[in-house]
């Protein structure tokens, strides 16, 4: 086994932040090195996400890095030449009880304090936007047209092939298995077949963030949790908008769907309580529970065919917010982890902030960002629309 | 419009049936009462149900059986799928172009619960291997559900219009796999432990060890059984080539659930890829149907299936290329000629050999696979689990009757019921019903040609046996420890009687008798025979053919029986002369001008091969990125959406793995995709509960 060190970073992880970071980093020159522990590209946790891409967050550190996420997606034809299935068909939050009028109305100045576009809609304009819905119930809801949605596996695959246009250097089933440190440094990373050094080692390994991290010796409190969806059949174009529904229900704190550009509806549905742990085995309460709330929503989603579903991980963090900087401890160590579900769409806008960081080139609004999602902040506050 | 129904059948009844009206874009046509909508389209000679989204290019049947979306049309509004779905009066039937328009709702339905049984033993299959499995717990007295994605049980014995094969004593053999389907359905039925579902498909197994189940067709329940057996059978390889998509391309399941059971005439020119038991038994089903089979390719140097199938085929006029493979089926909007060439020992094409012929269908018969995940996956989430027939090993409908029969007693065990030790000679007997057909034996003839004597054109050593069973005087023997050797008649030449049992009665129709007693140089041979009565006359001169197909010239028919005890079989004989008298095995029924090849031949040079036929994923494509370095078939999916349509990759993974062994790819670095529920498409409203049934209790 031997050392290979000519690398100024080496990146743990090729999913949903640690691809679009290599080709930021490998395009401004760096030379990256990708660790991966599954045979290709994008096979953890970014393949499983649905695809959804909102700006629509409660704090200004998501809110604005996902309004530049928006703005590569949306580009992403003409800046890279891939089709990544972008579809700007923005995002419906509804509100059937005065429970969510209330906190949507209320996020509302914060968002558009961030320059969001974002709006509150009553039951009836609100019914011209997504015709559709089960209007018995509704107050209304909020709709912003910015947002949109993006095919996960194409968008990373894309990152993944001009990463490597860029030099970037991708070794696939390869896990990370341990790290030396020595004086508060990552002097090396061992995989099960070679040990690699570099001036900046990222941790970007999703659900198996906490596990990298011990490896050189902190504790992250990242915990993975299980979601289930499921994709259907391609019926012709009948729903605009991402719809989400934030009403708690016994089982689930809230689902969402849309309608891909490909016809299928993609859906999820948040566990309530949280299911802990990296099962990401099928399960027969699934399916029955969130049917009945989607068709609850929109009766017309009763015949559409079910063709598969699948379960993935969000690697949650105390706060609900992800964990990005430099770790306190480890000087060399970059995390950019417990992006709490949320890593396709903070992916593009993450891996150019990460580049920034690593080559200390840091934005007017960096400093903010960076600081809201600062590793050694207390993790007090709680994210509203997780 | 012509009508392409079966009206005559030398052994299915054609039933009466109750006629209705239904529309196709809106032109009125007539359907039976209780068929498919696709058979109804079929028997009404629409073979194109829509057109791909992708590529606009047409979309047909193509398994006939609710896996794949093939053949979706949208019927009164809402898409359906044709193959499963029955015809209903005044149904407005429309072609599936690109996706389809959701119907709209506006109220929710009433939802209810999703209900939640436990038993002892959920069987998955009514096949042969689910119901004798079903049937020994029944008389154990073991509580089961037997669940089956058709209407009548018996999986494909339902299609098998043939006398089966395999051991008399163990498993029915000389019995048609029809009549051993309604045996064993009758037998389950009068089991009361046993709560039968038909039409009811196992949708998948769940981590926390529940299986959901679509009810009748519509109900979603959850099962929590104490113990799984999977009897889920097979399912068919399918082969890459360019024009495989088209319509009038089926499996040999398709056509054979569109002939036998739905009884309506899917094709006039029939050509057959593959020389196993399945596309040799499937030529011959079209043939009794009055479909014209041009002829059959198998790429290795010798048909794999029994050398009595293909003998019976080759005598009834069926051309059979061996060493050749199918380079294409042509055709616009459905096949109208295939095209063949020669292979080298490496399977490659030579060109120059190449042959084409005139046909309106191409049946693909080139093995099978286990339907074996719902096994596997009740494995790695700890569910206690049996599989049995196919669904564990690929073999004959004989070994997988006995299969499930030893698996019922292993679950009866498992259970702790006090059954006692399974005897090693069942297994046994289990391990020779699924040995692969063995050595050719030079074929025996009679020493002295004088009185009566049968002859065996059987000559391959196959686990059959009925022969035996046959002969009221035991003069035919089969070794009762191994039922692979050949028969042997062990009296002289005058101590048959000339019951004729043996004739009628032997599966592989391999048994002549010749009659020398009435005129020693005009022998009287009785032949059997499984076509229509009405094809034949007295006094017809037949064409005579030898046990390999060889002419051996014309001969007078003398008299036809159709006796009752002959199970459908006619008997016919002919005089002969002496000297080919033992020679002959069989009657010519089709002419030869059906299989002759076209002047020139046909070449196919639209688009590459399709692998993926749900998204039209083509060769070209996958194999450029083989050759790229992927070797993670989630990857390829990622890039091209293979594997990701309708059918959830049961059509294209196996050809996929293909695309890498061709490229030189070792299957240990090939990484399979990630296997996910479910296993057909379900409404969305199934899971919520719309059709729940209440709570028993």
């Amino acid at each position: 086994m031997s050392n290979h060190q000519n690398y100024d970073v080496i990146i743990i992880g090729a999913g949903s932040l640690g691809t679009p970071a290599a080709y930021y980093l490998a395009k401004s020159g760096r030379k990256v090195l990708v660790l991966e522990s599954v045979p290709s590209v994008g096979q953890g946790s970014n393949k499983r996400a649905i695809g959804g891409i909102r700006a629509t967050h409660s704090d200004p550190a998501k809110i604005r890095l996902c309004l530049r996420s928006i703005e590569i997606f949306s580009n992403f034809k003409e800046t890279f030449g891939d089709e990544i299935e972008w579809d700007p068909c923005g995002y419906t939050f509804v509100a059937y009880t005065p429970r969510e009028e209330k906190i949507l109305k209320d996020l509302l100045t914060i968002q558009k304090s961030y320059g969001l576009v974002n709006d509150w809609y009553d039951r009836d304009e609100f019914l011209r936007i997504v015709p559709d819905l089960n209007p018995e119930g509704l107050i209304g809801g909020t709709f912003s047209p910015g947002d949109g949605s993006a095919s996960p596996l194409l968008s990373n695959h894309a990152y993944y092939t001009h990463a490597c246009e860029e030099g970037a250097e991708f070794r696939f089933s390869e896990p990370v298995i341990g790290m030396k440190v020595k004086n508060d440094r990552i002097v090396a990373v061992n995989t099960c077949c070679d040990e690699y050094s570099a001036d900046i080692v990222v941790n970007a390994a999703g659900a198996d963030a906490a596990e990298i991290g011990r490896m050189a010796g902190i504790d992250l409190p990242v915990r993975p949790d299980s979601h289930e969806a499921a994709i259907t059949e391609p019926v012709a174009r009948f729903l605009g908008p991402m719809i989400v529904d934030i009403r708690p229900a016994p089982g689930s704190s809230n689902y969402y769907f849309y309608q891909h550009l490909t016809g299928q509806i993609i859906f999820c549905i948040t566990p309530s309580p949280n299911i802990w742990g990296t099962d990401i085995n099928e399960t027969s309460s699934f399916l029955p529970m969130v049917a009945s709330r989607m068709i609850n929503v929109m009766p017309r989603l009763k015949n559409i065919r079910v063709r598969r579903t699948w379960r993935g991980l969000y690697p949650m963090t105390p706060d609900g917010f992800p964990i990005f900087g430099w770790s306190p401890q480890i000087s060399n160590f970059l995390l950019g982890v417990g992006l709490c579900g949320q890593g396709f769409m903070l992916g593009p806008s993450m891996g150019e902030l990460l580049t920034r960081v690593a080559n200390q080139e840091l934005q007017p609004d960096d400093d903010e960002t960076l600081g809201f999602l600062s590793p050694s902040r207390k993790f007090e506050g709680q994210e509203q629309l997780k | 419009m012509t009508d392409h129904r079966i009206t005559e059948h030398p052994i299915l009844p054609i039933p009466e049936y109750e006629e209705i009206e239904f529309f196709w874009k809106n032109q009125p046509l007539k359907a039976h009462k209780g068929e498919t909508i696709a058979a109804a389209l079929f028997a009404n000679g629409i073979q194109v149900f829509g057109h791909h989204q992708k590529d606009g290019s047409p979309l047909g049947i193509f398994c006939a059986n609710g896996q794949c979306s093939q053949c979706m049309v949208i019927a009164d509004g809402k898409p359906l799928k044709s193959c499963m779905e029955p015809v209903i009066e005044n149904m407005h039937v429309y072609p599936n172009d690109g996706h389809p328009v959701l119907p709209v709702v506006t109220q929710a339905p009433q939802m209810k619960p999703i209900r939640e049984i436990s038993i002892p033993v959920l069987v998955i299959g009514g096949g042969p291997a689910g119901l004798s499995a079903a049937i020994e717990l029944g008389k154990l007295g073991v509580e089961c559900i037997l669940v089956d994605d058709k209407h009548r049980l018996g999986g494909k014995l339902v299609l098998q219009t043939h006398r089966f094969f395999g051991s008399t004593e163990a498993v029915y053999a000389g019995t048609r796999g029809i009549d051993i389907a309604t045996k064993l359905e009758k037998e389950v039925r009068a089991i009361p432990s046993i709560k039968i579902w038909t039409r009811s498909i196992c949708l998948a197994v769940y981590s926390d060890k529940k299986v959901g189940v679509l009810k009748d067709g519509k109900e979603y329940v959850l099962i929590n059984p104490q113990i799984l057996l999977v009897a889920t059978g097979a399912r068919e390889k399918f082969l890459a080539f360019k024009g495989n998509t088209l319509p009038g391309v089926y499996g040999a399941g398709a056509f054979q659930t569109l002939v036998n059971r739905d009884l309506v005439k899917p094709s006039e020119k029939l050509f057959i890829v593959g020389g196993g038991n399945v596309g040799l038994i499937a030529g011959y089903h079209a043939l009794q149907a009055g479909i014209g089979v041009v002829g059959l390719v198998e790429a290795l140097p010798e048909c794999g299936g029994y050398k009595v199938h293909k003998d019976k085929l080759v005598r009834m006029g069926v051309p059979i290329y061996t060493s050749h493979t199918i380079l294409s089926a042509n055709g616009t909007d459905k096949v109208e000629s295939v095209t063949i060439a020669k292979v080298n020992e490496k399977f490659k094409p030579i060109p120059g050999t190449e042959l084409s012929f005139a046909c309106d269908s191409v049946l693909i018969a080139v093995g099978l696979d286990p339907v074996n995940e719902f096994y596997q996956k009740a494995v790695d989430f700890g569910v206690t689990a049996f599989v049995a027939g196919d669904a564990e090993e690929i073999a004959e409908a004989s070994a997988a009757i006995f299969s499930g029969k030893i698996k019922g007693y292993e679950v009866a065990k498992a259970m702790g019921l006090p059954v006692g030790e399974i005897p090693p000679a069942w297994y046994q007997t289990g391990e020779i019903l699924k040995s692969k057909p063995g050595n050719i034996k030079e074929e025996d003839q009679p020493d002295l040609q004088a009185g009566v004597i049968p002859v065996l054109h059987c000559n391959q050593e196959i686990p059959c046996d009925p022969c035996s069973a046959l002969c009221p005087q035991g003069l035919i023997v089969v070794d009762k420890k191994d039922i692979r050797s050949v028969p042997s008649f062990i009296g002289n030449n005058y101590c048959c009687k000339a019951c004729l049992r043996c004739v009628a009665g032997c599966p592989g129709l391999a048994i002549t008798l010749v009659d020398y007693r009435a005129n020693p140089d005009k022998p009287i041979v009785s032949i059997p025979y499984e076509f229509s009565r009405e094809t034949l006359n007295l006094a017809d001169r037949v064409t005579i053919l030898d046990t390999e197909g060889n002419n051996l010239g014309e001969a007078e028919i003398l008299h036809i029986y159709a006796l009752q005890a002959n199970d459908r079989t006619l008997v016919v004989q002919v005089e002969a002369n002496r000297e080919i008298a033992t020679r002959i095995a069989g009657i010519k029924v089709q002419a030869e001008t059906i299989t002759h090849p076209m002047y020139q031949y046909v070449d196919h040079m639209e688009d590459d091969t399709i692998i993926c036929r749900c998204e039209h994923v083509t060769a070209g494509e996958i194999r450029a990125l083989i050759r790229k370095g992927y070797h993670d078939i989630n990857e390829i999916k990622t890039v091209t959406r293979a594997a990701m349509g309708a059918c959830g990759a049961k059509t294209c993974a196996t050809l996929i793995r293909r695309l890498f062994a061709e490229e030189g790819i070792p299957p240990n670095q090939v990484i399979d995709p990630s296997k996910r529920p479910l296993f057909i498409e379900v409404p969305l409203g199934t899971f919520a509960g719309e059709n729940a049934e209440d709570e028993p209790r």
